[in-house]
């Protein structure tokens, strides 16, 4: 059973680049092993907390997206929590929300190009009809 | 002739209410309804009525068609999210059912990580 997880974790702010992307590869190979797949990996950089944690004001935040199972994503969470400069993160699942969102916008397209195909007939035919 | 038949009826008109009010049982509907009429039904702007208008209000979501409400989005969470940091009530946005529903969860995860706060602004 694959599922699509966002993984949000913020790391300390302190934390050195080289020590985050070597972070970031422990992971996905942790990913790999486990069977899944990373999809993205996104830094989305420093940003100011809206509360502190562990006495922090500002966290690098750190998203990725992965696919696989939940197994998968127990121990990614293990992970993140025994890694000391993860202060927090969040794993939310989007598959559904993605097959929600694509049969709404399949939807909107199907209406889109019903609407304009009958529309621009009559119109095509008047013009023409005036130009005549 | 005129003048003089206008001049009693009117002030027995007027008498009469009075006498009525406070001798009989209570005329009812009567003596309280122009009182009561400025306080206002709910019906709407009547004349001498409380002059406002309640727009009706419309889902922001279902308007501009905004399907997706995610959590990462700070800047659209942030117009249903209260000073004080709660959620504002649909009665208030006037947000839709389902889309409410989403958006409360939404609001809740990014309190979460620490996008949006629990309690107080964001410093």
């Amino acid at each position: 059973m694959n599922r699509t997880y966002e993984l949000m974790f913020i790391v300390r702010p302190d934390m050195a680049d080289e020590d985050l992307d070597k972070l970031i590869s422990t992971l996905e190979t942790a990913v790999s092993t486990t069977g899944g797949t990373v999809k993205s990996v996104e830094k989305m950089g420093k940003r100011r907390l809206a509360y502190s944690v562990r006495r922090f004001h500002d966290g690098v935040y750190v998203l990725l997206t992965v696919e696989g199972s939940g197994g998968l994503i127990h121990e990614l969470e293990r992970r993140l929590r025994v890694t000391e400069p993860v202060i927090k993160f969040l794993t939310v699942r989007i598959d559904e929300e993605q097959k929600r969102l694509d049969k709404i916008k399949k939807i909107r397209d199907a209406r889109k190009k019903a609407v304009p195909a009958p529309a621009a007939t009559p119109e095509g035919g008047e013009t023409a009809g005036v130009t005549a | 002739m005129a003048e003089e038949s206008k001049a009693p009826t009117a002030p027995s008109e007027s008498a009469a209410p009075v006498s009525e009010g406070r001798g009989s049982h209570r005329p009812g509907p009567r003596g309280p309804r122009p009182g009561g009429g400025p306080g206002g039904g709910p019906g709407g702007p009547r004349e001498g009525g409380r002059k406002y208008f309640r727009r009706k209000k419309v889902c922001k979501f279902c308007v501009e068609k905004i399907e997706s409400i995610n959590y990462k989005d700070v800047r659209l969470l942030a117009q249903f999210v209260a000073e004080s940091g709660k959620i504002v009530p649909r009665r208030l946005t006037g947000v839709c059912t389902p889309h409410q529903r989403r958006l409360s969860s939404a609001i809740k995860q990014a309190r979460n990580i620490a996008l949006l706060p629990f309690a107080g602004r964001a410093n």
